[in-house]
């Protein structure tokens, strides 16, 4: 739940306020698509607590943090106007020195990808180490004392180990929690947090979420929280601003603004939120004998750990070897059924061999033993030549919209291609491609632009044309929305939704959020180091979920409770 | 928005000196017959004449119009550069997109071949092709390629392994899209802006190549070409300075004027270079 329930305006005194934004602007070059990035916005952060900045993609949040830090990308990105209030002083116009000054030791920033914010050449205790050689005159000894002792606040397991340890070596959680540590080691008034969990398990994600409230409680530290992800917001925040083209549209407490909100785009935003209601099995009249449509049996796959000709050297010189990691599982004998017609979610953490499993399904990686049928023909061993035929039945939907499309491959050709060559005329096959876009909610005219032309939703309404473009039978859809703003995620899941039922398409979602299985799928896989460790109907899984690991996950989901609680409002999605 | 290409491009004064210049000599390479002496071995007058004087740039030692030559020089020169440097990039863009699309014990193979080429100095390496095939233009044609097309390999495999793991490659493999239809149509069209950069400089490179070739007496018999012509004068270097130093000018302009235009063309095209 979220924590205290301070009231945003009626604060007399200004003592504990650490930060006061007032109608802050910053331009965007003229060639931008709009004046000012950020918009006479104002905001306060007091003592001790967060505030969360939501909006979508292009809402400006990202450029109104790092406006507080003057990070901005000048000299077409600056401030124009208003002040940034750092506990009375303005930081909008502190000279470089000043600057340098306050970035160190009151005011610190968490970045979103911990891999890129670290230096990969440096032990990462050094990295921290070198803060406090600039900013402190302690020994060297000390020095060190006081990175351990941090280590030891943001809950790094063994922290000696880990002041010695490269950025490589860490997990994703941990280089977040090293990255948390750096921006404490100096005890700052405030802490910009840019999305410092979207690159993160949602596991991962619920500790590091916990682990910034409490340090928050114990140092009294204000936090400026920018996420797009409103569970996450129910989590933490106290207070929340919702941003949309540079501007504040609603501004106040969590509670309010998350249960009653008021402005229209907020409550747009809260109800593209998937729900946690799971679908139930879909009870039409099945017509057909529930015949599986695609078989897996003891599939196996193993990654590295092939005996190179460089390994007689490592023998000579273990060094060599230090960092090499043996085979990698990533799948381990998995059995499966999918059954025709059915939606079935893969759900897991990066590393549980989703990705893979999907990939051997559709012949991008030979799986190293096991075998695959689908609709009675055995995949596993086929070459790309015999598997030509099978591209007809069995099609995919990619993660990222902006990789997957050709940028100069126009629209058209792009989704008409699989069809001329499945041996359909290029006339009809553009004639397919036009109803294909007007099916999947564009204009028949976009077939003429480029892929460069269109925004990531559009995108991957594209992709999904392309790959019905051959009347697949069975669609894998491999995180189709992870890379798309919330509400555009709900307009594709839905869209996705519709063309599996108009078409009667088999589905294999692939995805890391519970929510977006329970939202388009009846049956949920649940696998965690190559192994399946539960599998059942989404409803029972959610009511009764019997490993740990699902417990696990489902009690991560950010802003359950907050949902749950939200649950007689919103209209509960499954039929 | 960002300008467009062609705006960012010619409005670069480098690119724009370049451009000019290069138009000059490919202008005056068509027309040579038009605009001067039509066999630039014909005598036409006394040997020595100062340039600027009777005969516009002067004449040679046996009385042969410089102007002629020149014109007539930056034909073969212009003519042997560019279908070496095609040559070349047709070749070692083969190799490196074989090389880097299917990776493995292929490009271990291919990759090997290409640093044997690497170690050996080019230039020498060059003369030692013409001398093996006798001169000729086509000899010479031969050795600039055979020389200059590992750097492009190595340029298009980087690009092609970068390439091949992107989605819509592997879109297109689920699509049964064939390996050259996916080489050809996926990932080569998106490889264009380095290969283009990359080519036009080795233009450049080829020019200095095919004149220090003839500067040797290794370039195409019959054919005359600036090397040729500084050759022929560098022996007259302190009564006749004109015979060496008007092709060396052109020389120079030529390779520089290129040099601008690659550099504009890798700025105009290089997205993380591109200044708004």
């Amino acid at each position: 739940m979220t924590g205290s329930s301070r009231v945003a305006d009626d604060r007399s005194t200004h003592d504990d306020l650490v930060l006061q934004i007032r109608s802050l602007s910053v331009a965007l070059p003229a060639w931008a698509d709009r004046s000012l990035a950020v918009k006479e916005v104002s905001l306060t952060i007091g003592k001790g607590e967060t505030l969360c900045v939501v909006g979508e993609s292009g809402s400006g949040k990202s450029v109104m943090a790092r406006a507080i830090l003057r990070l901005l990308p000048g000299p077409h990105v600056r401030i124009v106007g208003g002040q940034v209030l750092l506990e009375g002083e303005d930081v909008a116009q502190a000279d470089a020195r000043r600057m340098r000054q306050i970035r160190s030791g009151r005011i610190a920033m968490v970045f979103q990808e911990p891999m890129v914010a670290l230096n990969p050449l440096m032990t990462v205790g050094r990295q921290i180490e070198e803060i406090l050689e600039v900013h402190t005159d302690l020994s060297r000894a000390a020095r060190r004392r006081r990175v351990v002792a941090t280590f030891e606040d943001v809950r790094l397991p063994d922290p000696e180990r880990i002041f010695g340890a490269y950025p490589h070596e860490l997990s994703g959680g941990q280089r977040q929690r090293v990255m948390i540590a750096m921006s404490l080691v100096l005890e700052p008034k405030l802490i910009i947090a840019d999305e410092p969990t979207t690159a993160l398990d949602v596991t991962t994600e619920a500790q590091i979420l916990t682990l910034l409230k409490e340090l928050q409680q114990r140092h009294g530290t204000a936090l400026l929280f920018i996420t797009h992800n409103f569970g996450v917001v129910a989590e933490i925040a106290d207070r929340v601003a919702v941003m949309r083209h540079g501007e504040v549209v609603e501004y106040g407490d969590a509670d309010e603004v998350l249960i009653r909100p008021k402005h229209p785009y907020t409550r747009s935003l809260i109800d593209a939120v998937p729900s946690l209601v799971p679908r139930k099995r879909v009870s039409e009249p099945e017509k057909a004998p529930a015949e599986p449509i695609l078989t897996v049996r003891g599939l196996e796959k193993t990654y590295g750990g092939r005996t190179t000709s460089l390994q007689w050297l490592a023998r000579l010189v273990p060094r060599l070897s230090r960092g090499s990691r043996g085979a990698v599982h990533a799948i381990n004998h998995i059995d499966l059924d999918i059954i025709r017609g059915s939606a079935v979610a893969l759900v897991g953490e990066s590393g549980s061999g989703k990705s893979t499993l999907a990939r051997c399904l559709i012949g991008l990686e030979r799986a190293d033993a096991g075998s695959v049928t689908v609709a009675g023909t055995e995949i596993v061993g086929l070459n790309r030549r015999a598997w030509r035929p099978l591209r007809s039945r069995i099609q995919m939907v990619f993660q990222d919209p902006f990789a997957s499309l050709n940028p100069r491959t126009k629209v058209g050709d792009i989704i008409a291609r699989g069809a001329i060559l499945q041996g359909e005329g290029a006339s009809a096959a553009m004639a397919q491609a036009h109803k294909l876009l007007e099916l999947v909610g564009l204009e028949a005219r976009a077939a003429e632009r480029y892929p460069n032309e269109f925004s990531g939703g559009q995108r991957q309404r594209i992709g999904i044309a392309r790959a019905l473009a051959v009347k697949p039978d069975i669609l894998i859809a491999d995180e189709p929305v992870s890379a798309l703003d919330v509400s555009v995620q709900k307009q594709v899941l839905d869209l996705l939704d519709d063309l599996r039922r108009r078409f009667g398409l088999t589905m294999l979602f692939i995805t890391h959020d519970l929510r977006v299985a329970a939202h388009v799928c009846e049956e949920i896989v649940v696998l965690k180091n190559g192994r399946i460790v539960e599998r059942g109907a989404t409803a029972d899984i959610f009511a009764d979920p019997q490993h740990d690991y699902t417990r696990t996950l489902l009690a991560s989901v950010p802003g359950r409770d907050w949902q749950i609680q939200l649950g007689g409002k919103t209209p509960i999605v499954a039929k | 928005m960002t300008k467009p290409f062609w705006v960012r491009f010619v409005g670069n004064p480098r690119v724009a000196f370049g451009l000019i210049w290069l138009a000059l000599v490919v202008i005056s390479a068509l027309a040579a017959p038009l605009i001067a002496p039509p066999d630039p071995f014909a005598i036409i007058g006394r040997p020595f004449a100062q340039p600027f004087g009777a005969f516009s740039l002067g004449t040679d030692s046996l009385g042969r119009s410089v102007w002629s030559g020149l014109v007539h020089g930056a034909r073969t020169t212009l003519l042997i550069a560019v279908v070496a440097t095609l040559g070349a990039v047709v070749f070692g863009g083969l190799v490196g997109a074989i090389s880097g699309f299917y990776g493995g014990r292929t490009d271990d193979i291919l990759m090997r071949v290409t640093e044997f080429f690497q170690t050996i100095p080019s230039f020498i390496f060059a003369i030692l092709l013409v001398a093996i095939l006798s001169p000729s233009a086509t000899s010479v044609v031969v050795a600039i390629a055979t020389v200059s097309w590992p750097p492009i390999a190595r340029i298009v495999r980087g690009e092609v392994m970068g390439l091949r793991s992107r989605e819509f490659v592997q879109a297109a493999i689920t699509l049964g899209e064939s390996d050259p239809a996916i080489l050809f149509r996926q990932i080569l069209p998106n490889a264009l802006s380095p290969l283009i950069v990359t080519g036009s400089l080795l233009v450049a490179t080829a020019i200095l190549t095919e004149t220090a070739l003839s500067f040797l007496g290794l370039g195409a018999p019959n054919l005359m070409s600036w090397g040729f012509m500084v050759g022929a004068g560098r022996s007259f270097l302190r009564d006749a300075w004109w015979l060496v130093a008007i092709p060396g000018i052109a020389i120079l302009l030529t390779v520089l004027s290129i040099n601008l235009v690659g550099e504009g063309l890798n700025d105009a095209l290089n997205p993380r270079l591109r200044t708004p």
